[in-house]
C-alpha cells in the first residue's frame, strides 16, 4: 500500500491506529479515579506533545540513525519553528498552516547554514560544532534579540515571545471581543474538543491533537520512503564507511547536508506545531538541554529504527508526566500502610525520585536500558517477541510428543 | 601512451622521501604488477593515483587527463576503482546493497536526491547486482551482513564492487594477503577471468611472486622510492639488479 513493502504497511496502519485512537488507549481508567489522576494521559496538551516530540524525534533519527551523526543542537530547530510561527500568528493571522510552512522554511534554511559549517568535522567534533550554534542559539534569544526596549526585539528575551492585543494580524482580527483570538485551522480552533462520555470514563477528542497526529503520520510515512530509498541507503553506507563511499565515487558531503536539513526542517515542523497548540515560544526550548533529551528520546527508542523514535518520545513524555505528578501527598497515601517511622523513611527517600525529581528517575530508567537494552525499547519488544514465540514452540512441541 | 601516465611524481612525509622521480606508464588493457620490499613506497604511489595523497612533484594522468587535485570520488567517476589492502565494504549492510551502491553510483553520479521511491523499484540496478553476485558466486550470501563474511569472500565482494563499475582501470593493493593458499588460487583465477573477459587495464601491488608472475604481463620493481627497472616478467625474473634489491632476498 501506499509504495510499502507489506511490513512496513503493517508497521504504518498499526501506528496509525495508535494516534487515531490515542484518546481511548491513553484514558484507560474511569474518570476521578485516583488510578486515573495518576495514569491517564488522555489528555488534549499531553497527547499534543506525544506526537509532536514524534516528530522532532523522527526527523532526529533520519540524520542520526541513518549516518551515525549525532547532532547535539537540534532543539535550536525547535525554537526556531517556535519563533517562526508566533511571527506569523503576530503578523498574519492565527491560521496554523501558514505558520507551520514558515517554521518548516527557517529550521531549514538555518540547518543549511549551521549544517555547511558543522559537516565540516565528523565525530565528536561534529556534536560539539552543532552544540556551539545551538547555545549561540539560545544566548541570542534569550538575551541579544531578545531585548525589549530595542527594535529588534525578535524573542522577547526571557518572557517569551507572545501574541498582543494590538498585533497587527493582517489577514486576521486583532483582537476578539477584547481578547486574544485562538489559532485554527480554516476556523477550527485548535484548543475546541469534543468529549465522550461512556459509563464513568471520560474521552476527550481535541482538533489540535488530531491535527498533529495526521502530520506526524505524514511524517512518519515519509520517514519510510527515505529509509527505503536509495538515498536512505547511501546514507547508512555513509555510517557504516565513508572510505568506500568516497573510493566508490560518491560525495558524501551533500548526502549529509541534505540529511541534516531534512532533520532540521522536521524539527522546525515540530517547534511549529508547539506554536500552533500554544502560541508561546521561549528561548528555553533551545538549551542544551532539550537538544539533550532529543538525543535522549532517540536512544530509548531504538536508534535506527522505523518506529523507535515514536517509542521514546511516548515513554519520556508519559513518564515525565506521571513522575512529576507525584508529591508526598501521594506517596504517604501509597506507603499509608506500613508503620509511620518506616513510612516516612521511604517518603523521605523517594522524595527524591518524583515530582520535581522526575529527572533522577528518568536518568535512571535511562541508563537501565542503555545498559541491558543497547537496542533501545524497539530491543526490548524484539526480544519479547522472540521468547513468546519460543515459548509457543515449546508448548506445541510438548503437545504433540504424546501422539507419537 | 599509456591509459596511466605517471611522470616524476615525488613524496616527502616529514624527513623520509618516500616517492622520489618516479615514473611510470600502465598500456591499456594490460596487468601491470608494482612490486618492491616493504616500504618501498607501493602504497603511497597508489594513493597518489587516487587521491588519497597528493604527490610533492610530477604529474599523473589519466586518459589524457590529471588526476592531481581531484577529490577520490571524481577520480573514481573518471573510471579508476581501487581495491584496498585490508577490504574496505559496507560492513553494516548486506552483501546485495553492497553491490547496490556502486551501481547507483556510476549511473546517478556523486550525489543523487533519490529519496522517495524504494531501492527495489529499480529493476535494472537490482538485475545488474543480482548478476554481478552470480559471477562472484555470491548469491546464496545476498542477505548477509557484509561483516559476516569470510576474508576472501570480503575481497571477493570489494573486487565485485570495483567490477560492477565498469572501471576502465582497477586498482589492487595486495589482494592476496593474509590469504590462505586456496584462496589465494581462486583470485588468481578471479582476476585472470577478469582481464581476459574484460576491456580493462589492471594495476596490482603484490608481494607473492607467485600472484605476479601468473598474472601480470608488465613489471615495474620499485625500491625505496624510486623505479629500479620496469620490463616484461620474463626479464625481470633473471635481472641481477632485481634479484639483489628483492627477489633475492624473500627467496
Ligand atoms: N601517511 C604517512 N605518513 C608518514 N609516513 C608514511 C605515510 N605513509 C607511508 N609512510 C612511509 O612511507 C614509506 C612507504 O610506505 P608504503 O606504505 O608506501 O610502503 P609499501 O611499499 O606499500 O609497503 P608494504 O609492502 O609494507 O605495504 C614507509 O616508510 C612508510 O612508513
Ligand atoms: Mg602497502
Amino acid at each position: 500500500m501506499l509504495g510499502l513493502n507489506k511490513k512496513d504497511t503493517t508497521l504504518l496502519l498499526v501506528v496509525m491506529a495508535l494516534a487515531l485512537f490515542a484518546p481511548f488507549i491513553l484514558n484507560p481508567f474511569p474518570e476521578g479515579s485516583s488510578l486515573a489522576q495518576m495514569f491517564n494521559a488522555g489528555y488534549p496538551d499531553l497527547m499534543q506533545r506525544f506526537v509532536i516530540y514524534g516528530i522532532l524525534v523522527i526527523g532526529f533519527n533520519i540524520l542520526f540513525g541513518l549516518t551515525g551523526y549525532l547532532s547535539f543542537g537540534h532543539a535550536a530547530f525547535l525554537g526556531i519553528g517556535s519563533y517562526s510561527a508566533v511571527w506569523v500568528f503576530k503578523l498574519i493571522g492565527m491560521n496554523v498552516i501558514p505558520a507551520i510552512l514558515l517554521s518548516m522554511v527557517m529550521a531549514g534554511i538555518f540547518a543549511l547554514l549551521i549544517g555547511y559549517i558543522s559537516l565540516r568535522r565528523s565525530g565528536i567534533y561534529f556534536s560539539i560544532l552543532t552544540l556551539a550554534f545551538a547555545q549561540m542559539s539560545y544566548n541570542l534569544a534569550y538575551s541579544v534579540l531578545g531585548n525589549p526596549a530595542s527594535n529588534y526585539n525578535l524573542t522577547n528575551g526571557e518572557t517569551g515571545l507572545q501574541l498582543l492585543l494590538d498585533d497587527p494580524r493582517i489577514l486576521g482580527v486583532s483582537s476578539v471581543d477584547g481578547s486574544l483570538p485562538v489559532t485554527s485551522f480554516f476556523g477550527l480552533a485548535m484548543r475546541d474538543s469534543y468529549q465522550l462520555e461512556i459509563g464513568s470514563w471520560l474521552f476527550t477528542f481535541n482538533v489540535g491533537y488530531y491535527l498533529c497526529a495526521i502530520i506526524m503520520l505524514i511524517s512518519f510515512y515519509i520517514s519510510i520512503r527515505i529509509f527505503r530509498s536509495p538515498f536512505g541507503m547511501m546514507l547508512r553506507a555513509v555510517k557504516s564507511n565513508q572510505q568506500r563511499m568516497n573510493y566508490t565515487g560518491l560525495n558524501t558531503k551533500p548526502y549529509l547536508l541534505a540529511a541534516f536539513v531534512i532533520s532540521g526542517i522536521y524539527a522546525g515542523l515540530a517547534g511549529g506545531l508547539l506554536s500552533s497548540m500554544d502560541p508561546l515560544a521561549g528561548a528555553e526550548r533551545m538549551h542544551w538541554t532539550a537538544s539533550g533529551e532529543i538525543v535522549i528520546m532517540a536512544i530509548l527508542g531504538g536508534v535506527g529504527t522505523l518506529i523507535g523514535p515514536i517509542l521514546g518520545a511516548g515513554f519520556n513524555e508519559y513518564f515525565k508526566n506521571i513522575l512529576s505528578k507525584i508529591n508526598d501527598d501521594v506517596l504517604h497515601a501509597w506507603l499509608a500502610f506500613l508503620p509511620d517511622g518506616l513510612e516516612n523513611f521511604f517518603v523521605g527517600i523517594m522524595h527524591y525520585f518524583v515530582g520535581k525529581g522526575w529527572h533522577l528517575t528518568l536518568g535512571l530508567l535511562f541508563m537501565l536500558v542503555i545498559i541491558f537494552l543497547p537496542g533501545g525499547l524497539v530491543e526490548g519488544g524484539q526480544r519479547l517477541m522472540k521468547w513468546f514465540s519460543r515459548k509457543d514452540k515449546n508448548a506445541t512441541e510438548t503437545k504433540t510428543t504424546p501422539a507419537e | 601512451m599509456g591509459i596511466l601516465e605517471v611522470k616524476n611524481v615525488g613524496k616527502r612525509f616529514g624527513g623520509l622521501q618516500a616517492l622520489s622521480d618516479v615514473n611510470l606508464s600502465v598500456k591499456e588493457n594490460s596487468v601491470h604488477a608494482i612490486i618492491g620490499p616493504n616500504g618501498a613506497g607501493k602504497s603511497t604511489l597508489l594513493n597518489c593515483l587516487v587521491g588519497k595523497l597528493i604527490p610533492d612533484t610530477g604529474s599523473v594522468m589519466f586518459d589524457g587527463q590529471s588526476v592531481l587535485g581531484r577529490a577520490p570520488y571524481e577520480i573514481n567517476q573518471m573510471g579508476i576503482s581501487r581495491v584496498f589492502q585490508t577490504p574496505e565494504i559496507f560492513g553494516d549492510l548486506t552483501v546485495m546493497e553492497n553491490m547496490l551502491i556502486p551501481i547507483f553510483a556510476k549511473r546517478d553520479g556523486a550525489f543523487r536526491m533519490h529519496a522517495i521511491e524504494a531501492v527495489s523499484s529499480e529493476t535494472g540496478i537490482n538485475e545488474q547486482a543480482e548478476k554481478m553476485l552470480e559471477e562472484m558466486n555470491m548469491v546464496d550470501k545476498r542477505h548477509m551482513n557484509a561483516a559476516a563474511l569470510s576474508r576472501g569472500d570480503k575481497r571477493r565482494l570489494e573486487i565485485g564492487m570495483c567490477l560492477s563499475q565498469e572501471p576502465r582501470l582497477l586498482l589492487l593493493d595486495e589482494p592476496t594477503a593474509g590469504m590462505a593458499r586456496a584462496d589465494t588460487n581462486n583470485t588468481i583465477d578471479l582476476l585472470k577471468q577478469i582481464s581476459d573477459e574484460r576491456d580493462i587495464t589492471i594495476a596490482i601491488i603484490e608481494h607473492d611472486m607467485h600472484v605476479v608472475f601468473s598474472l601480470a604481463n608488465r613489471i615495474t620493481v620499485l625500491a625505496q622510492g624510486t623505479p629500479l627497472v620496469e620490463d616484461d616478467p620474463e626479464n625481470i625474473r633473471g635481472n641481477p639488479k632485481v634479484r639483489e634489491a628483492y627477489l633475492g632476498e624473500s627467496a
